[in-house]
């Protein structure tokens, strides 16, 4: 009921949420139940490849709610995703307890390494799952309340505002890559065991976390859907098309830009928790500024302001990403900024506008015949 | 913060007129990159009052308007709302939801909006963000949108997107906007530019219907206009007031006839 009314005049939700429920049943199917030999099986491998095209679109779509709906290119949200799946990376690591190559049980094998002796602050209560879900959604949201506080009471807009987005990744990923910041340096976290007791390597692990990148996904699309067509949605875009004039009729425009930064920065960070145990590694170059540029092209393709068309983006970059980094692994970067380029000059809307215009040309063409008959 | 205090002091209740004048500006300076815009303006505004301002382009009148919302800073002077509101003090929502509202010279609406949000999003009422989250509207704030939509007649515009209005149906949807925020003071720049003969006079009726219920502060051009709904006129000329009176004693003040000869 609740569902159907968010979605109510959203065409391009429903399909997308209908082939991802379908999607969520299928996949788990082809892998688990039928049988290795049969050529309908679908191998562990490609279940991965999937449930991580999915991490990529929930980050999507927390990107298109800031750019599309409020305005603000942010160049930096690889970083809250990077910072999600360093919490959910620090969980793993404390997970694999003495099973390490040194066997501390207390401290991951790079600690052990540095010679360092006992847990640093930062790392305590990591060993307990519920506390490191809480983190993975307190320190992404802590980090853009407080960057979106200062730079949006400041009233940087624009391009600064992007630059400084950037800034923020670039720093970080500085600062990771420091082995004494105690994230183990340029290597990361990595050699994940198990999560909640269950081998990572498990066919039935690998099923559940796809399907719960697919259940995150939908989620948070909802929740997007439901800002958006909330009152304060209709701010949201008012502060896009004229922020001075929302000021006017008496809207504090910063508080609505953090709340909303800060939501999306929190959907940035579930998306990287969901990421990391799927991938088995997290590492600095997450919190790469080229990552963050990435992300916006997938949106820029999709076409913003649509979500579903995020979504989309996501999924065919990534898609095309993983055919041809196999084939030619120099020219991917090359190919993304020619389709962002052939993109914004020629279909400005994205895909999803592409995909619009379509519609009504069809339309508008049965509509004239049917005027001539 | 002392801010917010401010704020929900003003929302309690009306601005305190208890001595007659609802706007006090007192020596009031503006200079952008040295230029004087606004130069030592002194001028105020009884409760209740329909007051024209007139004067030549670049007297400082729209510069005026932007320092009584907030939006431009004095270098020096003093502007009060009633007795207990310092202006200079308050952001432009803060201004807003203190009671005064404005019309832009320039037409400004939400562009991607349907003209019953954007009366929607100027209605006065509860602005913060979780309260937006989960605010529908009412049955009363229904009928001020319908009713609104009538006197400004928009109704059969509805559903559509501001955006695609004609200039001179933004102009109303923007007085529109202003009625719904129930404003004390109103702030109105220019408000018949692009306007046909006849949407003048209705404007005229409007802003003349208001006064008494608020006080209203019109900038424009247009003399006829200006005649027609004006008891006092205040010229403004190089950002101070000139002269000040009826339409009849300005018009045939000797320095305003060679400001405007002049030109
Ligand atoms: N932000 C600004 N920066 C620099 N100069 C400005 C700025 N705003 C206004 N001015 C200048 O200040 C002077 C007063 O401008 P203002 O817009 O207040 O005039 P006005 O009386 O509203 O004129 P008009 O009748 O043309 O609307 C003009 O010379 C204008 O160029
Ligand atoms: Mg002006």
């Amino acid at each position: 009921m609740f569902i159907t009314r968010i979605l109510q005049n959203d065409r391009g939700g429903q399909i997308m949420l209908a082939v991802l429920a379908l999607v969520l049943v299928l996949v788990p199917v082809l892998n688990l139940l039928v049988p290795e030999g049969s050529f309908l099986h679908m191998p562990t491998y490609l279940v991965t490849l999937l449930g991580k095209y999915l991490t990529y679109a929930l980050l999507a779509v927390a990107v298109d709610l800031v750019w599309g709906y409020l305005g603000i290119l942010s160049l930096g949200h690889g970083a809250f995703f990077a910072l999600g799946g360093y919490a959910m990376g620090m969980y793993l690591m404390r997970q694999i307890g003495d099973r390490g190559v040194y066997g501390n049980p207390e401290l991951p094998d790079f600690m052990v390494f540095l010679s360092w002796k006992e847990l640093p602050w930062f790392w305590q209560g990591f060993d307990m799952f519920w506390f490191a879900m809480l983190m993975v959604l307190l320190v992404p949201g802590l980090l853009a309340f407080v960057f979106g506080w200062l730079a949006f009471r400041s009233r940087v807009t624009g391009v600064y505002l992007s630059i400084i987005t950037q800034a923020l990744t670039y720093a970080l990923m500085l600062a990771f890559f420091r082995n004494e910041m105690g994230f183990g340096g340029n290597n990361g976290l990595t050699d994940f065991k198990d999560i909640l007791g269950f081998s990572l390597q498990a066919d039935g692990t690998r099923v559940t976390l796809f399907v719960l990148s697919g259940l995150a996904l939908a989620g948070g699309y909802l929740l997007c859907r439901y800002i958006i067509n909330s009152k304060l949605g209709r701010v949201v875009v008012a502060i896009r098309d004229a922020e001075s004039r929302t000021r006017f009729v008496g809207y504090r425009v910063e508080h609505y830009k953090v709340w909303v930064f800060t939501v999306s920065a929190m959907l940035a960070g579930i998306a990287g928790a969901l990421y990391v145990p799927q991938v088995g590694i997290i590492n600095p170059g997450e919190f790469s500024p080229l990552n963050s540029i990435e992300i916006v092209i997938w949106v820029a393709i999709g076409g913003r302001a649509t979500l579903y068309g995020a979504v989309l983006g996501a999924i065919l970059v990534n898609y095309a990403k993983t055919v041809f980094t196999g084939l030619m692994p120099e020219s991917w970067i090359f190919m993304l900024g020619a389709l962002f380029v052939l993109v914004t000059l020629y279909l400005p809307q994205g895909l999803a506008g592409l995909v619009k215009n379509l519609k009504e040309n069809r339309w508008l063409q049965n509509f004239s015949r049917r005027a001539q008959a | 913060m002392s801010e917010g205090a401010h704020l929900r002091q003003t929302e309690a209740g009306q601005p305190d007129a208890s001595h007659k004048a609802i706007l006090y500006l007192e020596d009031l300076n503006v200079s952008f990159d040295g230029f004087k815009a606004i130069n030592n303006l002194t001028l105020y505004i009884d409760s209740g009052e329909l007051r024209c301002i007139i004067g030549p382009n670049g007297a400082g009148k729209t510069t005026m308007m932007d320092i009584i919302t907030g939006k431009t800073r004095p270098n020096s002077g003093q502007a009060w709302f009633g007795q207990t509101v310092d202006l200079l003090k308050l952001s432009e929502p803060e201004i807003a939801n203190a009671g005064i509202g404005r019309k832009f010279q320039k037409p400004t609406v939400f562009e991607s909006h349907s003209v019953a949000e954007n009366l929607e999003l100027a209605m006065h009422g509860n602005k913060s963000v979780w309260y937006s989250l989960r605010a529908r509207l009412s049955g009363e704030q229904h009928a001020l949108i319908d009713e609104t939509l009538h006197t400004i007649g928009l109704t059969d515009h509805y559903h559509q997107q501001a955006g695609a209005l004609s200039h001179g149906q933004k102009q109303w949807l923007e007085i529109g906007m202003l009625l719904v925020q129930k404003p004390y003071l109103l702030l109105v720049d220019e408000p018949v530019a692009g306007m046909t003969h006849q949407e003048m006079e209705r404007t005229a009726e409007l802003l003349t219907s208001l006064a008494g219920k608020h006080s209203v502060v019109v900038v424009e051009h247009d003399m006829d206009f200006v005649r027609s709904i004006a008891n006092k006129v205040t010229v403004l000329h190089q950002g101070s007031v000139l002269a000040e009176g009826t339409m009849d004693e300005v018009q045939n003040d000797q320095r305003v006839i060679e400001v405007y000869l002049g030109e």
